[in-house]
């Protein structure tokens, strides 16, 4: 079945403001790549085993690097769609590749396609176009073909390429709020249908390595010397930089049945707020991940002890994890010890823009499977980790998960999932 | 029913630091003076090409004093004067004293650029010494989050990045963050900054353009004072259309205005094959019309805020009854808005204005 009408603009006009009344959103179709693998079936199995994804990078040179390994996802070198040609597959980025391969699992599994808005997070969009463009402009030997990097290195350009390759357009929202982006990006899609703004978005978020971006962690010291991050570890020394993509459809649960479309998961809340303790450090007190957990939890209607897993930023830097893990701790007050936490980051690393939508599709893995993903490589969990740190995969009953996102100049994100679909 | 109203305006612009700079060089038409960049190949061969910067500070209190700006690039400057500009100083102190609750959304296409070219310089060089000082600063969101930090303020903060039409992307979204309440005052600014590698790319599509910088800021609320945000459409994105002349008729559609007192801000830059689009769709205009970007040239994301900053100022002025401010972007979409006369009366038409 396939739909294609997106019934209303996301246009303001200010003779016909939305409806006040909030309804339902659900997810009627999710995809992923990452250096776990391609697609669902691949990812789903590689978390519930446990496994970690981490390999030499050969994307550039990283000999002069402290770190040289990071979860650098395996691309095929030909179109995953066939009415692709070579050429256009060939001028399309390393992360639109994967956004296009993940938002087109995510869109046949909704069985959508047409007029549909999009919102994307990204925080480097194809900057190792714009790093080629720099090269070649430097050497100054020629400029053969730099008015293709110039336009191509540009996000909405390769989005604009995605879209056409799935078969579908609308308007474009590319957020880069740093490593929030792909959580905003899907909660922005949720506020969007849940205020009658639109029927169904496709929302997601990617990135892939670039040498700018790891060399600028890897200037920062934010990266894991071993190439081994252990979130939560006392003796956690840093992040492993990762790269992927992860799509959802966005949609009302109305639209969803009327079309007879079955429902991953219901988008319970979003929450976003700003760290505005420093452009590169969390509040200590994890100030800001209190307020987007809190103010989703309300949203929610739940209470943190009814939250059976957060999927964690948890991103293996010291900082990061004692301020997320004091939130926790300040969200749930009594009920800390029953709130289980992982981060997948230690599996794949960190996918800055793609993290928040990547997490958010293992999120729905675990409604699915009913099992937890286990934070790998932890030998002696913090003092500060009085939650239930998963450090084992765990097959459990899960019914409501929440995912969190951090990001570089301190934007926060909080979205909440439910596996029982309802008003 | 509850109006979303355009309660401040700020601007950076070749004009110089502030709106009353921008408007004083488009009432007298006097085009931005250039000067050059240049820089040398790894052959030793010098490449120079004509841009027209913002001015030098001169006027410290321009810019409010935070650690955040000191070691910002150009770029966070130009976002942090001109979204205080519009802020004003009594509601920058409410905000910074917790009593309003201020968002801000960033609009870009191209971002930081100085830092960026400076960092992978470095990264070329030898990573082992790029510095980690430089690294933070080339995050598109950087200068929004300098913004909410000297603001106080952990109301939503995002960066949009698209191509030189985005402002109207981040319009419409500060209506859906104040129309839920998610803020009581929502800044919008465009900020774009110039450097050799910006400007050469410009270059590349045509070598009469000027590459530009500066940046555009709108404070937005509901209900306050001054002119009213009345549509926002869906952006037309080019994908939609067979080509750019059917997406300005797309977009043209959604407004019914062209009474002879309507303003249309359009983003022609005096370059006859690159306006040829806007000429054409908007060739049976009857209000008034200004071109801000043949004065200041092309400042990429910013180019359209600073068209909107202009639009409301005239009609605060009572130069029009409304304003159409029209962006055809470069490589995603077309796009705009239509603004309204002062809410609540003031800055009634005056016939007489100053254009």
């Amino acid at each position: 079945m396939s739909a294609s009408l997106n019934s209303q603009p996301v246009a303001y006009r200010s003779d016909q403001l939305p409806p006040t009344h909030a309804r339902p959103v659900v997810i009627t179709g999710a995809g992923i790549h990452t250096s776990m693998g391609g697609g669902w079936a691949e990812n789903a199995e590689g978390f519930r085993a446990g496994r970690m994804a981490f390999r030499e990078v050969d994307l550039f040179d990283v000999s002069r690097q402290r770190v040289g390994t990071a979860g650098q996802a395996l691309m095929p070198d030909k179109p995953v769609i066939s009415t692709l040609s070579k050429k256009q597959w060939d001028r399309m980025d390393r992360g639109t590749r994967m956004a296009l391969t993940a938002a087109r699992e995510a869109l046949e599994q909704a069985g959508v396609s047409g007029a549909l808005p999009i919102m994307v997070g990204t925080s480097a969009g194809a900057m190792p176009i714009g790093e080629a463009y720099y090269n070649q402009a430097v050497e100054g030997l020629s400029k053969r073909g730099q008015f293709f990097r110039v336009e191509s290195y540009q996000p909405q350009r390769q989005m604009m390429a995605m879209a056409s390759a799935l078969g579908i357009h609308g308007p474009i929202r590319i957020i880069s709020n740093a490593c929030a982006s792909g959580a905003n990006a899907i909660g922005q899609a949720f506020q969007m249908v849940r205020e009658g703004k639109a029927e169904r978005v496709l929302a997601g978020g990617y990135d892939a390595l670039s040498q700018l971006v790891f060399a600028g962690f890897d200037s920062l010291q934010a990266l894991s010397p071993s190439g081994i991050p252990r979130p939560f570890d006392a003796a956690r020394d840093g992040l492993a930089i990762g790269e992927g993509a992860g799509f959802v459809v966005v949609e009302s649960l109305e639209s969803a049945a009327a079309r007879g479309a079955k429902p991953l998961a219901q988008i319970m809340a979003y929450a976003a707020a700003t760290d505005i303790h420093h452009l590169t450090q969390p509040h200590p007190e994890g100030d800001a991940a209190l307020i987007t957990m809190s103010v989703a939890t309300k949203m929610a209607g739940i209470e943190p002890g009814e939250i059976d897993y957060i999927n964690s930023h948890g991103t293996g830097t010291p900082l990061n994890d004692i301020a997320e893990g004091r939130a926790i701790q300040r969200l749930a007050g009594a009920d800390v010890s029953k709130i289980k936490v992982s981060s997948t980051k230690s599996a794949i690393g960190h996918l800055l823009g793609g993290a928040g939508s990547v997490e958010s599709v293992i999120c729905l893995m675990t409604l699915e499977g009913q099992w937890l993903p286990p934070s790998l490589n932890v030998r002696e969990a913090d003092e500060f980790c009085t939650f239930d740190l998963l450090r084992e995969t765990r097959e459990t009953t899960v019914n409501t998960v929440l995912t969190n996102s951090f990001g570089f100049g301190g934007a926060n994100a909080t979205l909440i999932f439910r596996k029982e679909v309802g008003a | 029913m509850s109006r979303i109203t355009i309660s401040g305006t700020g601007a950076v612009s070749p004009a110089g630091w502030g709106v009353a700079a921008l408007m004083e060089m488009l009432r007298d038409g006097v085009k931005a003076e250039c000067s050059t960049v240049e820089r040398e190949t790894s052959d030793g061969r010098a490449i120079t090409s004509r841009v027209a910067r913002v001015p030098a500070l001169t006027d410290k209190g321009l810019l409010p004093k935070s650690p955040r700006l000191r070691r910002t690039s150009p770029i966070g400057k130009f976002a942090a004067a001109a979204a205080f500009e519009a802020l004003g100083p009594v509601r920058l102190a409410a905000a910074q004293a917790g009593e309003t609750r201020v968002a801000v959304i960033c609009s870009l296409m191209n971002g930081c650029v100085n830092y960026s070219n400076r960092f992978f310089g470095e990264v070329l060089k030898d990573p082992a010494f790029a510095s980690p000082i430089l690294f933070p600063e080339t995050v598109y969101n950087a200068p929004s989050s300098h913004l909410s930090a000297i603001l106080g303020s952990m109301a939503p903060n995002d960066t949009l990045v698209g191509d030189a039409a985005e402002i109207f992307t981040a319009l419409e979204l500060a209506t859906e963050w104040l129309l839920r309440g998610d803020c009581d005052l929502c800044v919008v600014v465009a900020p774009e900054e110039v450097d050799w590698l910006s400007a050469e790319a410009m270059g590349l599509r045509s070598r009469e353009i000027t590459p530009s910088e500066g940046a555009g800021a709108v404070v937005l609320e509901r209900d306050g004072d001054g002119p009213v945000l009345l549509v926002i459409p869906d952006p037309v994105t080019y994908s939609e259309v067979p080509n750019r002349v059917e997406a300005l008729k797309k977009l043209r559609a959604e407004f019914s205005e062209d009474d002879g007192a309507t303003l249309l801000a359009d983003g022609r830059m005096g370059i006859e094959r690159i306006d040829a689009v806007e000429n054409e769709v908007f060739a049976d205009w009857k209000g008034p019309r200004i071109s801000t970007k043949t004065l200041l040239g092309e400042a990429l994301g910013a180019s359209a805020s600073l068209q909107l900053v202009a639009a409301v100022e005239m009609l605060k002025v009572g130069d029009a009854e409304k304003a159409l401010v029209i962006s055809l972007g470069g490589n995603e979409q077309a796009a705009g808005c239509l603004l309204g006369a002062c809410w609540g009366g003031r800055g009634a038409l005056n016939r007489g204005g100053r254009f």
